[in-house]
């Protein structure tokens, strides 16, 4: 079993729901990334997504497109955030680590010499935001074949065909864009998440993350409500973007931005 | 024996050509994507809609467009006949209005009440912007800033037109920005907007539907050429950035073997120096905006700035059936520089009194270079794909000519 599905087995057993904090790497500074990690996973971080810096993050809204920028400045490329994964691993065996990004920095590295060295630092799943399934027979299996977990997205205008699709290419978790729309965006509504939730459940075992539009503790945990796991990205992302000239206070106001996210999830699966 | 492909064929029924194209893009646009290639395969085949575009090709944007015998240029250059495509005379001045007239129509149908469209040079915008005035919808165009600096009397159309512009700040400002930029509006607007792509480039069914739709250019050709020469010419060539104009031209006579076709790429400061948009001479294939194509990326595959006098030419991806067609060498691809360019620019301004657009000169200077090594029987057929009253300001500036 995937260190993925044995922590979302872990967390369900429990009757608790997975909290995901993505964080974009190299953001903003290479060397700063794993101390974020594992501030993320002290304030009760599940899984991490670790987002691979993009020149053109088509899906993405302004808050992780500067993060992108900032990082690209120093120019992290997937190689160092496979570096960072690995440094990262030194010290926690224990978290699954996602690399999330788009396909042409893999395809440039080649798909098969990334699969087999994100593997050895320890990665446990990849997420490609403009790879949807149509795209994906011939990429899935690789990295199905290095023991990668294949996230795929959801959205509001998956109908029923696709959302199977990609449950047959899928491990891991399954990630439901809460929104139509580009990350960070402002509006979400639980209601329409727990109808689509609930169709997706319908269709596949695989636990559902929702991701999008959440930015706090309260809506961290009325999503968590009607869901296996919250992805919390530009909440922290904006972050360090408000805070980039003060590095050395960074971990800590990420810690302090996801604890209490943490702490309203558990209070509500307790509740 | 090869055996060439059938053209007609591609895409595929996945939006392949060979290895290029695809749909590449976030989950939240595959079903609005196949919505509209659905609604589009229906839409083609329904007389009611081709004589509505028809009607407006002709009524609205000036169709057929002249092909011209440009004698005094031919008697300057020496050698091959030269033959001008005028794109530039339909309306808003350029190659663009024939495929926005077609998505116009296409949102109309879908039922849509507003549109959006990236521009580089400001073509495309003021054809978008154009059309949704006299379709009554509502237009925003996304420009990069830097080019809203360059093309200033494109985005005062625009505004002219009732349009939006919206300047884009993030990453190079140019082209490839504001189509990250209108792609983030189209996912977060779906239900009512149509995005009106510029380019043969983009998720499937773009690359199809905008090559369909200009591909009216090289129909009109086969029959101008056999009335006017009295058979098809020996060369076409064309500018490429991302690539409409050239597959517009192009697509109808790639089944005549005879027709040779370059496609000629924006060589900037001259492919050496790196500073070009030239991803067919000197990129690799990779994915962007939401197909496979050639692309300028650097080594760990973040896709680079490009450099071109030209603003619709500064783009670092090409059109995936360009990709394909220069990978089974039906057309062949060069670049020429931007100095090149402005030389062919004045040239034909002098010799015919056309001020061609600074991509289109990309394509006479390509000309230029190979016409004197043909025989006075051998006829090209440039397409001057637009008109350059909105590269006065970016020439008389680079000549130090103050026109304040």
């Amino acid at each position: 079993m995937s260190r993925i599905s044995g922590v979302l087995d872990g967390l369900r057993a429990k009757q608790r729901k997975a909290l995901i904090p993505y964080i974009t790497a190299g953001d903003p500074h290479p060397r700063l990334t794993v101390g974020f990690m594992h501030a993320l996973v002290q304030a009760g971080a599940d899984i991490i997504e670790l987002g691979v810096p993009f020149s053109d993050p088509m899906a993405d809204g302004p808050v992780i497109q500067l993060a992108c920028e900032r990082a690209l400045v120093h120019r992290t490329s997937l190689r160092q955030v496979i570096g960072m994964v690995a440094e990262f691993r030194r010290t926690d065996a224990r978290t699954p680590v996602v690399l999330m990004g788009y396909l042409n920095p893999i395809e440039s590295m080649g798909l098969e010499r990334f699969a087999q060295a994100a593997r050895e630092a320890g990665v446990d799943g990849v997420l490609v935001v403009d790879l949807a399934v149509e795209e994906a027979p011939e990429f899935s299996p690789v990295l199905s074949q290095a023991g990668l977990d294949c996230i795929f997205l959801l959205a509001p205008t998956s109908p029923p065909a696709r959302i199977a699709a990609a449950a047959k290419l899928a491990s891991g978790y399954l990630y439901y864009v809460s929104l139509k729309g580009v990350t960070g965006a402002a509006t979400l509504d639980v209601a329409s998440v727990a109808a689509k939730v609930a169709e997706i459940r319908g269709i596949t075992r695989i636990p559902v993350a929702v991701g999008f539009g959440i930015r706090d503790a309260q809506s961290a945990s009325a999503v968590a409500a009607v869901s296996d796991g919250v992805i919390v990205g530009s909440a922290l992302v904006a972050e360090i973007e408000r805070h980039q000239n003060e590095p050395e206070r960074l971990a800590g106001l990420l810690r302090d931005k996801l604890a209490p996210m943490r702490a309203a999830m558990d209070a509500g699966a307790v509740g | 024996m090869n055996v060439p492909p059938d053209y007609s064929a591609f895409p595929d029924t996945r939006g392949h050509f060979g290895p290029y194209g695809g749909r590449f893009v976030s989950e939240t646009l595959m079903e609005p994507l196949r919505r509209l290639e659905e609604a589009y395969l229906r839409l083609r085949k329904d007389p009611a809609f081709l004589a509505e575009l028809d009607d407006d090709l002709k009524h609205y944007v000036g169709r057929p467009s002249p092909l011209y015998h440009a004698r005094r240029l031919t008697q300057a250059w020496g050698g091959a006949q030269i033959w001008l495509k005028r794109e530039d005379l339909n309306h808003t001045g350029a190659h663009k209005v024939n495929n926005t007239v077609g998505q116009a129509l296409l949102a109309k149908h879908l039922g849509k009440t507003r549109i959006i469209a990236e521009t580089g040079a400001g073509q495309h915008g003021v054809a978008s912007a154009t059309i949704a005035a006299r379709l009554g919808l509502k237009c925003v165009v996304y420009m990069g800033i830097e080019d809203v600096e360059r093309q200033s009397p494109n985005v005062y159309r625009m505004k002219l037109l009732g349009a939006q512009v919206v300047p884009v700040t993030s990453g190079t400002r140019t082209l490839k920005d504001a189509l990250n930029e209108a792609m983030r509006d189209w996912v977060t607007n779906v239900d009512d907007t149509f995005y009106v792509i510029g380019t043969v480039a983009g998720p499937h069914p773009y690359p199809m539907l905008v090559r369909d739709f200009n591909s009216v250019v090289g129909r009109e050709l086969i029959w101008q050429t056999r009335d006017q020469i009295g058979r098809l010419p020996d060369l076409l060539t064309a500018c490429v950035g991302g690539g409409s104009n050239a597959i517009g031209m192009f697509h109808p006579l790639l089944p005549f073997p005879d027709v040779r076709m370059v496609g000629v790429e924006a060589g900037g400061d001259g492919i050496e120096t790196g500073r070009h948009a030239a991803p067919l001479t000197a990129g690799k294939p990779g994915v962007l905006h939401g197909n496979r194509t050639y692309v300028m990326a650097d080594e760990d595959g973040q896709i680079i700035g490009t450099h071109s006098v030209s603003a619709g030419l500064d783009y670092p991806g090409v059109g995936p059936e360009h990709a394909w067609l220069k990978d089974v060498g039906r057309v062949e691809y060069t670049s020429v520089t931007d100095d090149e360019a402005l030389a062919a620019f004045h040239e034909l301004a002098r010799a015919e009194g056309i001020i061609p657009a600074l991509e289109s000169s990309h394509a006479l200077a390509y000309a230029k270079k190979v016409a004197p090594g043909m025989a006075s029987d051998r006829h090209i057929v440039v397409n001057l794909s637009g008109r350059g009253d909105k590269d006065i300001f970016t020439i008389a500036k680079r000549e130090g000519i103050s026109l304040t």
